[in-house]
């Protein structure tokens, strides 16, 4: 199985220990992982904002760049959501069919992290081990655009040493939104103090998600309060052993 | 006027409430200043939702309901013209009057002409949004007609001489004490006074507010109410309410004037079985409405012996003109996208400056009035999605919602944005520029150096460490590491 990392435009600028820990807990697993260095961005940023012409260039490099793999894993909810929610309806906006049929052949095949480990994969026990009290934040993409449901739950359950708690009003948005932070900056202020109150009250050393961009927001929120809890995106937690 | 050259018109400016006077970012940020506000707001909202919840879980085939409902609305919209037709030969046979108004400007003026023709000064209204929307108090205490709103809500929010801001329940932004204050200030000016010593026990405010409307409903000479629905069939009309007081006006007052916008058609009788499931659910988190008011014109001996009904388009066929902003046309206003929104959970309904808040009011008011008169409002969402999961007719807020950002991108000038999308988007075009891009990145260590985080950065970053620390970038970005571990570039 080719199995190739699309590693996301934040992760590869910010975080790249999360591509790292998704590489090794692939590699782990068995898998022969391919970074192909062609890729960029899926484009999400440009057409969440208004700018959908800006955004089809980078559909097409995307398109073009996994078409020969098996399967593409990303450690986002997000941008796979991008992927196969918004991909086709910027191609079919730029009435480009044959790029249409590019890109739905490419979204079937991508995946979200833990979407490729239960349901490709088959298993939920990774055979990790993260001797923490982790709380986990299912972020909105992930849980509405993707329905991942229950299988990062099923996925840290499985890990060994690993304490999971609930987090309070867990479905509400973080407030990050991309560019919504800038341009909605004190909502999204707002909605990240609730945010930041759920997760103190669990009394967990570690949030968790599995979207940077999520984590990046939630963490900010965290340190600016002096607050004693990590940010660690699912990959980690997975690839320690 | 456009309109002539076949190009749909958007609602007029100048009248009725569809545009703010600030953007949604400065009218919100005032608004999140309101502790009071944002205490009632997530008390009521959390209760409402809980309800919701409950209600529609009990449903086996809530999903087949919510596909059937979406169905019908894209059906009836797909034939607006002929089904309207339909429905004006229905209610006139039925010895009803029908009255076609362009805007809101016209059905103010129609409505208006009409209760002058009654020779009343005074009417009383069942809660309505399309005459909210179009300003129609106003324009009848223009004409020296005075409206006495009979919902509860929609009575708090008069006699505060306020702003609705909810759909379902106007007046969400008070608190009980608040309203009892408001009565005993307010009340004996419009009417029967309420009576000293009221305290704010719900049971009697709501006593004062029933013996208020009573005198008025007794007087009452006309009536003027919205619809939820239309049937095109039978030509009749259907209010769902909770609280009686609309069905007191629309069987005691002589006249009937009903507006309601086109958009609120049905097909057949047969469809309002799937409506009426959908509504009450999403809507008050009740299995049924206490009370649903069905007339079909006029039924000699028995009610209003006169009924008008004013279509009004007001930017409605300019909305069904655009194939991907239609589907916000199938809104039965059932208020729970708004109920479950983390972004109007905080801000209230008057930060969005027009009388359709939350997130259909984000799709809705700048289909309306055109994006350039609401440019802000499309931006106004985290695009988490909770709306259109909840909506009972499926309206894809979200996706609407980022095809709005683009016409409003589109319509303003944004030189300065444009410039940077574009700039990053042709960098990403070419992954080893984009690559050498990345790992300047690592420059921005600099501005953490003492505390391993970033605090503070220049505009328009600066909205972010406002309120959030950015973490430093790393030494190495992932792809330079998988270069350097895994290959060759
Ligand atoms: S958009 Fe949907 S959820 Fe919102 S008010 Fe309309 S029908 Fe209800």
């Amino acid at each position: 199985m080719r199995v190739a990392l699309f590693i996301t435009c934040l992760v590869d600028a910010m975080f790249p220990q999360v591509g790292k820990a998704t590489v090794g807990l692939l590699e782990r697993l068995g898998y022969d992982v391919d970074v192909p260095l062609q890729q960029t961005c899926c484009g999400q940023m440009h057409t969440n904002t208004g700018y959908p012409d800006q955004a089809l260039p980078l559909v097409r490099q995307f398109a073009d760049v996994f078409a020969g793999y098996d399967a593409v894993v990303a450690p986002s909810g997000s941008c796979v959501g991008s992927v196969r929610h918004q991909h086709a309806g910027l191609a079919s906006r730029a009435g480009d069919a044959g790029l249409r049929r590019q890109v739905d052949a490419v979204a079937a095949r991508t995946y979200e992290l833990s979407e490729f480990l239960i349901d490709v994969h088959g298993t939920a026990d990774v055979g990790a081990y993260y001797p923490h009290r982790v709380t986990y934040h299912p972020t909105c993409h992930s849980l509405r655009l993707l329905q991942v449901g229950d299988r990062p739950h099923r996925l840290l359950r499985a890990v060994r040493g690993l304490e999971l708690v609930d987090l309070p009003g867990a479905e509400t948005c973080c407030g990050f939104g991309g560019t919504f932070a800038l341009k909605n900056a004190d909502v999204s202020a707002a909605m990240l103090a609730d945010k930041v109150e759920a997760v103190i009250s669990t009394g967990a050393g570690v949030c968790s998600a599995g979207d940077s961009s999520c984590l990046m927001h939630i963490g900010g929120g965290l340190s600016r309060g002096d607050l004693p809890v990590r940010t660690v995106h699912l990959a980690e937690i997975l690839a320690s052993t | 006027m456009t309109t002539d050259l076949g190009m749909p018109a958007f609602a007029p400016r100048g009248v009725g409430h569809l545009r703010g006077d600030q953007s949604f970012p400065e009218a919100a940020r005032e608004a999140l200043g309101n502790k009071q506000l944002r205490s009632n707001l997530g008390r009521a909202t959390a209760t409402i939702r809980t309800k919701r919840a409950a209600v529609v879980a009990e449903v086996p085939d809530w999903a087949d309901l919510r596909t059937a409902g979406a169905a019908i609305k894209d059906a009836v919209l797909a034939d607006l013209g002929a089904q309207l037709l339909r429905l004006e030969k229905q209610v006139t046979a039925h010895g009803g009057h029908v009255h076609w108004a362009r805007d809101a400007n016209e059905a103010n003026r129609i409505v208006t002409d009409l209760v002058r023709a009654t020779g009343q000064t005074d009417v009383v209204k069942v809660k309505s949004m399309a005459t909210q929307e179009i300003g129609l108090n106003e324009a009848l205490a223009e004409a020296g007609i005075a409206a006495w709103e009979t919902d509860l809500a929609e009575l708090i929010v008069q006699l505060a001489d306020d702003r609705p801001s909810h759909i379902l329940v106007p007046a969400i932004h008070r608190n009980r004490t608040e309203i009892r204050d408001i009565f005993l200030r307010e009340m004996g000016r419009a009417g029967v006074p309420a009576p000293a010593g009221l305290t704010d026990e719900p049971r009697e405010l709501a006593e004062a507010a029933r013996l208020h409307l009573r005198a008025k409903f007794l007087s009452a000479q006309v009536a003027i109410s919205g619809a939820n629905f239309a049937v095109a069939e039978t030509g009749t009309l259907a209010v769902v309410e909770s609280e009686g007081n609309g069905r007191m006006c629309l069987t005691l007052p002589k006249t009937l004037i009903t507006v309601m916008g086109i958009e609120k058609l049905l097909p057949t009788w047969r469809d309002l079985e799937v409506f009426l499931q959908l509504l009450p659910r999403s809507s008050t988190g009740e299995r049924m409405n206490p009370y649903t008011s069905m007339w079909t014109g006029v039924t000699p001996g028995d009610g209003p012996q006169e009924f008008h009904l004013v279509l009004l388009d007001n930017g409605r066929t300019a909305t069904l003109a655009d194939p991907d902003g239609r589907a916000a046309l199938r809104c039965i206003r059932c208020s729970a996208c708004l109920n479950v929104c983390p972004v109007y959970e905080r801000t209230g309904g008057h930060a969005y400056g027009s009388v359709y808040p939350g997130p259909i009011g984000a799709v809705l008011s700048p289909q309306l009035t055109g994006v350039k008169d609401n440019p802000s409002l499309p931006f106004a969402s985290s695009l988490c999605g909770a709306c259109y999961d909840v909506c009972p007719v499926a309206i894809d807020i979200p996706t609407m919602l980022v095809h709005l950002r683009a016409e409003a991108v589109a319509s303003k000038g944004m030189k300065a944005e444009r410039a940077a999308m574009g700039g990053v988007s042709s960098l990403m075009r070419h992954p080893r520029l984009y690559g050498a891009a990345l790992r300047m990145g690592r420059l921005g260590r600099i501005l953490g150096r003492r505390r391993g985080v970033i605090r503070r950065l220049p505009w328009p970053m600066s909205a972010w460490t406002r309120a959030r620390d950015l973490p430093l970038p790393p030494t190495e970005t992932f792809r330079d590491w998988w270069v350097r571990t895994h290959g060759s570039p």
